[in-house]
């Protein structure tokens, strides 16, 4: 089985060709215009996905060494993201299917980040407990089987992602916030500032970044640190910088490896973008190694949004005969678990 | 609802959210104003209570439009549509997320960042502005019903 996957939930545009679970491209192209207007602008977005969105599935199967008709199922993303962006994937996906006369298949973007860690060897084995971050996500679930998983916890407030972004614009070191904060980290102490560590000492896996990220600003009302003055004290905000990502680093660490161990898991997964960030990196090898645990990161590329696992999540729900309606609305709120 | 509170913690702004839900009827628009961390967010939350949300409630910064299915006192079914403007650049954005389809519908639409609606925001609606005091977590909360002269605005491309 050949699949199509396409991505575009939110600012990349990507699309994969995957032949019997072995992947033969994966071409993404990401809107850098959003770096200049300090986030992701959903116009812009949906825009660049209609400009992008044929080269990209072009290059793809080209890559591949595919032909349009060489495809026999095309699966697009149809939630969770900004609703105009995911409608240009998902229209463009359900035409080509139409187009071809091959089945079609809705992906939610959640479901394949889980399986992220599936388009390369090694694989982790069943069950194992998955950690998803990104400017949009922060989730637990437990994986039991391909495309079965229980939802153990989530964000209550804000995503991992966009508590370091909405930090970042705290401090006016600029977009996106997680890479920006990693890299000045770097200089400063973890343990110069204590941040609370939201939910840590409660039983369960639900997340809240919304209280940290007022701390920090009041941090900042109480000592005065403005955006000027922060620039003329590099120590400072590096300091500020390890701080705060250190009490996101331990929340997520602390739940990840408890539910680890409550579930009798031998593997753990993380993947999203705040994967790529360096001292949540360290920390999990550290842990895992600690507790005897395999840990599974994707390449960087595969972390990020990527149609390597639409495809991949695609080619799971068509063998399991799980084809969707061509009338599947895009839901930018979709969850996990729901059915299309 | 109209009227000035205070409150000391999260759960107690979900708590005047709650009350002034109670008081919501089909197609009204709530704006919310606020900085970063002042609470618009749990604001929602205790909105959606009133309305026996179950969903998990949480910030749609990233995806900048949530929708939760709530009853409203009859029991009719009623969705709250969630928009966060944080990341939107200009009024005109706003149309790409189905503006006409959520303003001028049966819905409840609360917005955070609603200065970012500029001639879009509806003359009917109910304001409320959320600011920080002293302690880290004392909020004030301002809600009032608003009327302003329809201003006749030109938004397109």
């Amino acid at each position: 089985m050949t699949v199509l996957g396409i991505e575009t939930s939110c600012d990349e545009t990507s699309a994969a060709v995957l032949r019997d679970g072995s992947l033969l491209s994966n071409v993404t192209a990401t809107q850098l215009v959003h770096a200049k207007f300090g986030g992701v602008v959903p116009e812009l977005a949906s825009r660049a996905h209609v400009r992008m969105i044929t080269p990209v599935v072009q290059d793809a199967l080209a890559k591949a060494g595919v032909s349009p008709e060489g495809i026999d199922t095309i699966a697009a993303v149809y939630g969770p993201g900004l609703i105009g962006s995911i409608l240009v994937g998902l229209s463009f996906g359900k035409a080509m299917a139409i187009g071809l006369g091959v089945p079609f298949v809705g992906v939610n973007h959640i479901e394949a980040h889980l399986v992220s860690n599936f388009i390369e060897e090694p694989r982790p084995d069943f069950p194992f407990v998955s950690l998803t971050v990104s400017g949009g996500h922060t989730q637990l679930v437990l994986v039991t089987g391909p495309l079965e998983y229980i939802l153990l916890g989530e964000t209550r407030d804000d995503a991992a992602g966009e508590a370091f972004d909405k930090a970042a614009k705290m401090l006016g070191i600029g977009y996106p916030g997680g890479p920006v904060i990693d890299k000045l980290a770097r200089d400063g102490s973890p343990d110069a500032i204590q941040f609370p560590r939201p939910y840590l000492d409660e039983d369960g896996y639900e997340f809240s970044f919304s209280g940290l990220k007022t701390s920090l600003l009041y941090y900042l009302r109480k000592h005065q640190l403005t955006e000027e003055r922060l620039q003329r004290e590099p120590r400072l905000l590096a300091d500020l910088c390890a701080s705060f990502q250190a009490a996101i680093v331990d929340v997520l660490v602390q739940k990840l490896f408890t539910a680890a161990g409550r579930h009798g898991a031998t593997s753990i997964a993380v993947a999203g973008g705040v994967a790529a960030n360096s001292a949540l990196r360290r920390r999990l090898e550290f842990e895992s190694a600690k507790r005897k645990l395999r840990l599974f990161i994707p390449r960087f590329e595969y972390c990020t949004d990527n149609g390597a696992m639409i495809a991949m999540a695609g080619y799971l729900k068509a063998q399991k005969g799980m084809y969707s309606d061509l009338e599947l609305p895009a839901v930018p709120n979709l969850r996990i678990g729901s059915t299309p | 609802m109209t009227g000035r509170y205070r409150t000391t913690s999260e759960g107690e702004t979900r708590k005047v959210a709650a009350a002034c839900g109670a008081e919501l009827r089909r197609g009204d628009v709530v704006a919310l104003y606020g900085d970063l961390g002042t609470g618009k967010t749990q604001f929602v939350k205790g909105l959606c209570e009133a309305f026996g949300v179950s969903e998990n409630v949480s910030s749609p910064t990233f995806v900048l439009l949530h929708r939760y299915r709530g009853r409203d006192r009859s029991g009719r079914e009623l969705f709250i549509h969630h928009l966060d403007l944080y990341r939107v650049g200009s009024p005109e954005e706003v149309l790409d997320l189905g503006y006409e389809e959520l303003f001028f519908g049966d819905g409840l639409v609360v917005v955070e960042w609603a200065e970012r609606l500029g001639p879009l925001l509806p003359p009917r609606r109910i304001d409320v502005h959320l600011t920080a005091g002293v302690g880290e977590n004392d909020r004030e909360i301002i809600i009032e019903r608003v009327i302003t002269a329809t201003q006749g605005a030109r938004v397109g491309r």
